[in-house]
């Protein structure tokens, strides 16, 4: 065991401090609000660095782990640690932090408690990725979900309630089913271990029948398949992404989608490996009927951020590919594509909130030629879009060749089907940047229009630079998450062997589980 | 002994004196004394009239719950009734008669005492319900609830004499060891009484299918007594719920289990779907208790400690965020003008921040969003039914909490994305109403965060009475 420290507490709780303090600040005082709520969430950012600094990058283990009792009697403990699946997604969360507030200063109304909720958020988002408890995890997520509905709900476009409600009910749908699944899981565990406790890492030795392991990951991967979202339940994600205010939606993109996907390689998967297992077929082929739906709906929108959002489900149908191939290549490359969508689609949620800001609207057709007029912009646009079509030598690429290579060995058909998606992901992104881009300045109001300045400039420069350097050196990222990965497949891989074996030898109860 | 019956002497003490502006301060410091006197008692166990009263851990624990309700309740009112002219020493002293009603309720070990004790509260509540004369709407809901609640008083006492015919006694203890002789032939007159006694509670706890009236009253009723009756006398009711059927009459258990799920799930439903479509925030508190009644009854029917210990946990974690939404509603009317609609909390959230904020919160909770109060009751009502293999029931309940999150939402989203609306007491204008709301709120928020101590301390109460 390490010495103890507080610095994932400290990460995790600083934007809720954050967001206490500006409760103190005077309503009138924008300004000071805005600088306040940029100081704690670059200290929030400082704090993850001093995390990544701290772990170990050899051990699959978890790190930097603090535990306390919360409700001893129940075995619900606060119990939060880093491994390789997690660090980044919390470097990627406290990275985004000041970028969304930066990418705010141009909200007048009601800052207070925009920032508020905000850093709130921030909060939530951290400690989800932390926690190693289930009852605390499920805390957090839900810890989330309230400053999310108020943002897009509050500071949303036209049809913000709608999309709000839209959100909330459907993520709650999922993670209430979840919640009895956790009750299950842990009632069952201290029937067989006689110890009652919401720790992960114990219930992951929970050995349960198929019969029961089906329905609970059907729970959890319900609600962690509406967050991702997995293809038929993304519906609530256009909507959501639409009305939310551009900060929002770069969270929305940036971080918590990630959620679903981490709650899979987190949760679902090693908790339930058989069931896992089973499931994956149907699993894969909803990410690849993902990819390609998604791409080729993306392909026919008129809103830019509409495509940017379609894009999501065919970007996150990926990660999904990639998790279900259960080895190495597959999962590391799913976290690493986690970690690229989040910068590439966070970052082309703030370059279509900068067009909006200056011509409030979102429509392509009213755009083209604007390399003319911003020619700065266009620059840091083609970057993105090459980023996210996956171009050799930025991150994309990356991430996606090693889910391909990945899936590859377990379902090379499933593999060739995502392949197509690449292509069509190349097509709708290259002509929607020709049409808005290119071509002629033909419209009078984008003649007038003022290339970005230094703000937009602060903001986006860091996610540029992590885009090229992790499609150049994506070494260090790769290294720290692999020994974690690497317990995760072996988990897996155990399983697999011993399936057979278990369907073989169980005889008649075990044999029929589906018909539980 | 001695010590119980003086603190329902002192309590008798504050109910007569009364005067003007002062009685509602000696109304909370005759509260505050008693709560007080509950709280030095804890772990005694004394009987009264030939074990017939009891003071135990359980009933210490109701005590206090109650207290505090009626605490909250007069500090709630105090504007109210300045507003609506309801005459001061009445009310406070049938708040008093009531919350002793209710205690001779959670504390009773004998049928006939536990029938008195519902008689004091009841007649309390009937004529708190219509105090308000000047209004039609007030007089209507007490007689409906007066009719009603007489109807459900004449099944408990038909249903306390077949028992009595049965087991040859009124005593808790004595029908206990009735119940454990090896004859298991009991006559068909026996399970009559119980199921009349069974319904009786139901009606007095809201439960389908006998919630017609709950909706009627609480919009009649002055706002803070609906908060007292969606509080104190549910909790009294599962009080009794809790001492006959899930300590005394444990051996019936398997006999109930069936109808009682069948219960739960419909009182969840209904009351969940009519809240949903209800236009006043008043209407829809009033189906919304009757929902959380539903969920109450998951821990009757998951029974043993663990049902037993979340239904107590539940009833302390429902206390304040129900309070504090009353306290609310009532904070937004005006004059004649009762500003129970939708419509009327539209932009509360920038025109009164903090009943907003505090309005929001308790919305969130009753919806069982974490990290509030609402949350964890809702997770260990959960949980007592996964304990003890009834996972549809807690399913149901979590499909249930999806259907409330519908209808609370609705009142955040008219404060905060809405504009127009009602104005909503200032500060100034009715302190001792904020103060109830903080410390409902406050309540609300420890409960989530913090709720071991209660946990504890509902566990040792509902063990206490073994």
């Amino acid at each position: 065991m390490e010495p103890f420290t507080r610095d994932l507490s400290l990460l995790i709780f600083l934007p809720v401090v954050g967001a206490l303090a500006l409760l103190l600040i005077p309503r009138g005082r924008t300004r000071l609000l805005f600088q306040a709520a940029l100081l704690f969430a670059s200290l929030t950012f400082l704090c993850s660095l001093r995390v990544l600094w701290r772990f170990d990058p050899a051990s699959g283990e978890m790190q930097l782990v603090e535990r306390f009792a919360w409700m001893a009697a129940y075995g619900i403990d606060y119990f939060v640690g880093v491994d390789g699946l997690s660090l980044f997604l919390l470097l990627l969360t406290a990275f985004l932090g000041p970028i969304v507030i930066l990418a705010s200063w141009t909200i007048s109304e009601r800052v207070k408690e925009y920032l508020f909720f905000m850093l709130l958020l921030e909060t939530g988002m951290l400690g989800a990725f932390a926690a190693l408890d289930l009852f605390l995890f499920y805390v957090f997520w839900e810890v989330m979900l309230v400053p999310m509905y108020f943002l897009i709900g509050v500071w949303g476009g036209p049809r913000r309630i709608y999309a709000a409600v839209k959100f909330v009910l459907y993520t709650m749908a999922g993670s209430l089913l979840m919640l009895v699944a956790i009750i299950y899981l842990a009632t069952r565990n201290s029937q067989v271990t006689q110890l009652l406790t919401f720790d992960l890492l114990r219930l992951y030795n929970l050995q349960l029948p198929f019969g029961e392991q089906i329905w609970l990951f059907l729970a959890f991967a319900l609600s962690f398949a509406i967050k991702v979202p997995l293809f038929p339940f993304h519906t609530w994600l256009p909507d959501a992404h639409v009305e939310a205010p551009t900060a929002g939606s770069v969270i929305l993109a940036g971080v918590l989608l990630k959620l679903g996907t981490y709650g899979f390689l987190r949760f679902a998967i090693p908790l339930f490996p058989e069931a896992a297992l089973a499931a994956a077929p149907f699993i894969i082929a909803l990410a690849v009927i993902g990819i390609v739906y998604g791409a080729m709906v993306a392909m026919m929108q008129e809103d830019l951020k509409k495509l940017v959002a379609y894009s999501s489900v065919s970007h996150l149908g990926f990660v999904m590919l990639g998790l279900f191939a259960f080895n190495l290549q597959g999962i590391q490359g799913a976290i690493y594509q986690m970690l690229n969508h989040g910068l590439s689609t966070g970052a082309l949620f703030l370059i279509v909130g900068m067009i909006y800001e200056r011509r409030h609207t979102r429509m392509i057709a009213d755009f083209g030629g604007l390399w003319k007029q911003m020619p700065l912009f266009s620059a840091f646009f083609l970057v993105v879009t090459l980023s996210s079509i996956g171009l050799p030598g930025l991150n994309g690429f990356v991430g996606e060749f090693l889910i391909l290579l990945g899936s590859f060995q377990s379902s090379p058909w499933w593999t060739a089907g995502a392949a197509t998606g690449v292509v069509l992901g190349a097509i709708y992104m290259l002509w929607m940047f020709r049409r808005v881009v290119y071509g002629p300045l033909s419209r009078p109001e984008n003649q007038k229009l003022h290339d970005i300045g230094t703000r937009e400039i602060v903001m986006i420069i860091p996610i540029l630079t992590l885009i090229v350097f992790m499609g150049i050196y994506p070494r260090p990222f790769l290294d720290r998450m692999k020994p974690a990965v690497e317990m995760v497949v072996k988990r897996i891989e155990s399983k697999k062997e011993a399936t057979p074996l278990i369907q073989g030898t169980g005889g008649g109860r075990e044999a029929r589980p589906r018909g539980n | 002994m001695l010590l119980t019956a003086l603190t329902v002497l002192l309590l008798d003490l504050f109910l007569k004196e009364e005067e003007k502006g002062f009685l509602a301060w000696i109304t909370i410091l005759g509260l505050a004394i008693a709560a007080a006197m509950a709280y030095l008692l804890r772990g005694s166990y004394a009987g009264a009239f030939q074990d017939s009263y009891l003071l135990d851990g359980f009933s210490l624990f109701f005590s206090q719950l109650f207290f505090g309700v009626a605490g909250i309740t007069v500090l709630a009112s105090a504007r109210y009734l300045q507003e609506t002219r309801i005459r001061q020493g009445e009310y406070h002293a049938l708040i008093l008669f009531g919350t002793f009603g209710m205690i001779l309720m959670a504390s009773a070990n004998d049928l006939i005492v536990f029938f008195l004790g519902l008689e004091t509260m009841s007649i309390a509540v009937y004529i708190l319900t219509g105090m308000w004369r000047e209004r039609g709407q007030a007089s209507e809901a007490a007689m409906k609830y007066f009719i009603i609640g007489a109807f459900a008083t004449g099944f408990l006492l038909y249903g306390i004499a077949l028992i009595y015919g049965a087991a040859g006694s009124t005593h808790f203890g004595r029908i206990a060891a009735y119940l454990t002789q090896p004859a298991q032939q009991w006559p068909p007159f026996f399970y009559a009484g119980l199921f009349l006694l069974l319904t009786g509670l139901a009606f007095k706890v809201a439960a389908v299918p006998f919630h017609f009236w709950v909706p009627d009253v609480y919009e009649g009723a002055p706002t803070p007594v609906a908060g007292f009756m969606a509080v104190g006398v549910k909790a009294a009711a599962f009080a009794v719920w809790a001492r006959i059927f899930l300590a005394q009459l444990a051996p019936l258990q398997s006999a109930w289990t069936v109808p009682l799920f069948v219960l739960a799930v419909l009182t969840m439903t209904l009351g969940n779907l009519l809240a949903i479509v209800q236009t006043s925030v008043k209407r829809m508190l009033a189906y919304s208790s009757i929902a959380h009644a539903g969920y109450l009854l998951i821990g009757v029917v998951a029974g043993n400690e663990a049902g037993g210990q979340a239904l107590l946990f539940y009833l302390l974690t429902y206390a304040p965020m129900t309070l504090g939404a009353f306290a609310v509603v009532a904070a937004l009317k005006r004059e004649e003008k009762d500003c129970e609609s939708y419509g009327d909390y539209a932009g509360l959230g920038f025109k009164r921040p903090f009943l907003a904020l505090a309005m929001s919160l308790f919305m969130l909770s009753l919806a069982g969003f974490p990290p509030l109060a609402g949350f964890t009751g809702k997770f260990y009502i959960f949980r007592s039914a996964v304990v003890t293999g009834h996972t549809a029931l807690a399913v149901a309940g979590a499909l249930n909490s999806l259907l409330s999150v519908i209808y609370y939402l609705r009142v955040i989203v008219m404060m905060y994305m809405e504009e127009g609306g009602a104005e909503g007491k200032s500060f100034a204008a009715a302190p001792y109403l904020y103060a109830a709301v903080a410390i409902a709120a406050l309540g609300t928020i420890y409960l989530g965060l913090l709720p071991a101590g209660a946990l504890e301390a509902s566990r040792l109460a509902f063990l206490s009475l073994r």
